[in-house]
């Protein structure tokens, strides 16, 4: 009973240390953050643009490419081909690579000297310094958030209800929309809230691709290198709140989704 | 007609060989054999799941050996059912109704149709993931009649049923079969093979050993696997003398030296024998009769069966097993420790 005990104290004391060094500073920035600085940060203009342009930026970046990988993942969970072990560590490259060489990277094919620069030209917008260009890198970085959760979702999807539907006549595509992707709804999801949540973080890939319009991560480092830490906390803490409420509003919505049906 | 020809594949390091089969319409086969035998396999070849390497499938004289999934008229359950968790029983039921071009009051109809033929007819608003083994076999039953298949695949449909449930589910079977519905059904359990089928197939190790007539098959194994197999007791290892006896009969002796007379000669000096217990007499004295093969042992076991009774008697140091009635028991008044006299002719004897 007492090694019970020691060891359930040990267990309590580290993983107190670890949510501890999580949360402090978090916590310790929205405490330390007045009513008056929140105040007048929400009615802060620039700071309202750029927060609506950053969560706009990642939800068109996650619905467009994230919803586009969804094949890819459905391919990498479900078939056997050559150069598949290659295709999943090239996915994962945006992750390993630091941020900042990846905007050079993308800049490198974006620029305007580039094809798809001068693409974008010829149809009148440009992906340096503008909203497409930030798109784009948040979805570099973030896209594999999206691709390995929907692979492991559909790999979880026992192949023998594939099966079974197709031999109850329905076709592949049938199949695929009524019971692989239903059944990886929750893993797909998850990788699509995860990749808008880390499009909403990126910095180091944006601030090459797009300094203008600013991004709020953007915003709040020029804050901070302009003018010092009092100015730039207000806008972190007011990103963060309004980042944590959509994220509980997220999580809320799936779980009354997952009671409905059970 | 559904005739399997010369089928075979090979998934890693299993192989399925030159498997060839036939079930008329209306029939119910049973194929019957361990696990790993290749049953799942060849069920799914079937169903157009999987690619044969080589051999034919056809159809009522249509080869569909390359015909699609879903053009196929052939259903398959699987042995744990394969519901889809997310749908709720009614749409698992109208699952393949969408396939085809019904009303929407046609698809409430049908679904209403097979649910009461398949008695889950008070499940239809539940999910999957809350019924019992017995209701989900039912509702793979009604989901997989829904498609309307001319032939029905069954994987271990009883197996994890348990003995009322089997029974019910058996007679609903019984019932979808009678129907005019061919059946194809795969299981491990000689007894199930033996209550429900028309015809019976015994593969091992990826190939069909014998199939046919259930009683055929039970009565005369063509090896000793089918007979261990289908529960068939007596099974002696003989050596057999390259020299015929006087009377033309061939004399065997088991491991323990009991010498058995059987009216065939083997082609080889050492074979499997069997022996019905069926066709071995009781006596409680030595009897005149024209039975060659007599011994006199003990009574060590007595066994109340669901069809009779099983007597095991010690002779000559083997263990051998008769199947009397009740009637016969009783008459006897055998029970164990009893000194008893075993006969039974040479042509009795099967070699394997």
């Amino acid at each position: 009973m007492l090694n019970h005990w020691r060891t359930r104290l040990v267990l309590i004391f580290f993983s107190g240390l670890i949510i501890l060094f999580i949360a402090a500073p978090i916590l310790g920035m929205l405490i330390q953050t007045t009513p008056a600085q929140y105040s007048a940060t929400f009615a802060d203009a620039e700071v309202g643009r750029s927060i609506r342009l950053t969560l706009g930026s990642s939800m068109v970046a996650t619905l467009l490419f994230g919803i586009l990988s969804i094949p890819l993942a459905y391919l990498l969970a479900r078939k056997d081909f050559a150069l598949k072990g290659l295709i999943n560590g090239i996915i994962d490259v945006p992750v390993v690579i630091p941020h900042s060489a990846a905007g050079i990277a993308l800049l490198g094919i974006l620029s305007r000297n580039t094809l798809p620069g001068q693409a974008a030209e010829s149809m009148g917008f440009s992906f340096i310094g503008g909203t497409a260009g930030i798109v784009v890198a948040m979805a570099f970085v973030s896209l594999p958030f999206a691709i390995n959760a929907a692979r492991d979702g559909f790999a979880s999807v026992p192949r023998k209800l594939e099966k079974a539907a197709l031999n109850l006549g329905a076709s592949p595509f049938r199949v695929f929309f009524t019971i692989s992707l239903p059944l990886a709804k929750r893993s797909v999801l998850s990788g699509l809230v995860m990749m808008w949540a880390r499009g909403l973080s990126e910095f180091g890939a944006v601030i090459i691709i797009a300094y203008h319009p600013m991004v709020t991560p953007v915003l709040i480092w020029e804050r901070f290198a302009s003018f010092g830490l009092s100015f730039a906390q207000p806008v972190a803490a007011v990103y963060i709140l309004i980042c944590l409420a959509v994220f509980v509003v997220m999580r809320l919505l799936a779980k009354s989704n997952d009671h409905a049906r059970n | 007609m559904l005739e399997i020809k010369n089928i075979s594949i090979r998934l890693g390091g299993f192989e399925l060989k030159d498997i060839t089969l036939a079930a008329s319409q209306g029939d119910y086969l049973t194929v019957l054999g361990l696990s790993g035998a290749g049953k799942t396999v060849l069920l799914e070849i079937l169903a157009g799941l999987a690619k044969p390497d080589s051999g034919q499938i056809l159809l009522n004289g249509k080869d569909i050996t390359h015909e699609s999934i879903q053009k196929r008229p052939i259903g398959l359950v699987y042995q744990d059912m394969a519901l889809f968790p997310h749908m709720r029983v009614e749409q698992n039921i109208g699952y393949a109704l969408k396939s085809q071009s019904l009303s929407r009051e046609q698809k409430r109809q049908k679904i209403k149709e097979l649910s009461t033929q398949t008695h889950c007819d008070h499940l239809l608003d539940r999910f999957p993931g809350t019924l019992s083994g017995g209701e989900a076999q039912r509702v793979a039953l009604a989901r997989t009649l829904a498609a309307n298949p001319q032939v029905l695949l069954l994987d271990e449909p009883l197996a994890s049923l348990d003995i009322q449930l089997r029974q019910e589910l058996r007679q609903l079977l019984k019932t979808i079969n009678q129907s005019g519905k061919t059946i194809i059904h795969v299981t491990h359990d000689p007894m199930e093979a033996a209550t429900l089928s028309k015809k019976i197939a015994i593969i091992e190790k990826g190939e069909l050993l014998q199939w046919g007539d259930p009683h055929e098959v039970f009565r005369n194994p063509v090896s000793e696997f089918v007979a261990r197999f289908s529960g068939i007791k007596n099974i002696f290892l003989c050596q057999f003398s390259p020299h015929k006896q006087s009377n033309g009969l061939a004399l065997g002796t088991t491991a323990q030296g009991m010498p058995v007379f059987v009216s065939q000669s083997p082609d080889r000096e050492t074979a499997h024998l069997m022996i019905p217990g069926e066709d071995i007499i009781l006596s409680p004295q030595q009897l005149n009769t024209s039975a060659i093969n007599q011994y006199h042992g003990i009574i060590r076991e007595i066994y109340s069966l669901p069809g009779g009774i099983e007597v095991v008697v010690e002779a000559e140091g083997e263990k051998i097993v008769v199947s009397i009635t009740r009637r016969s028991l009783e008459n006897l008044s055998l029970k164990p420790g009893d000194p008893i006299w075993l006969s039974f002719k040479a042509t009795a004897v099967k070699i394997l």
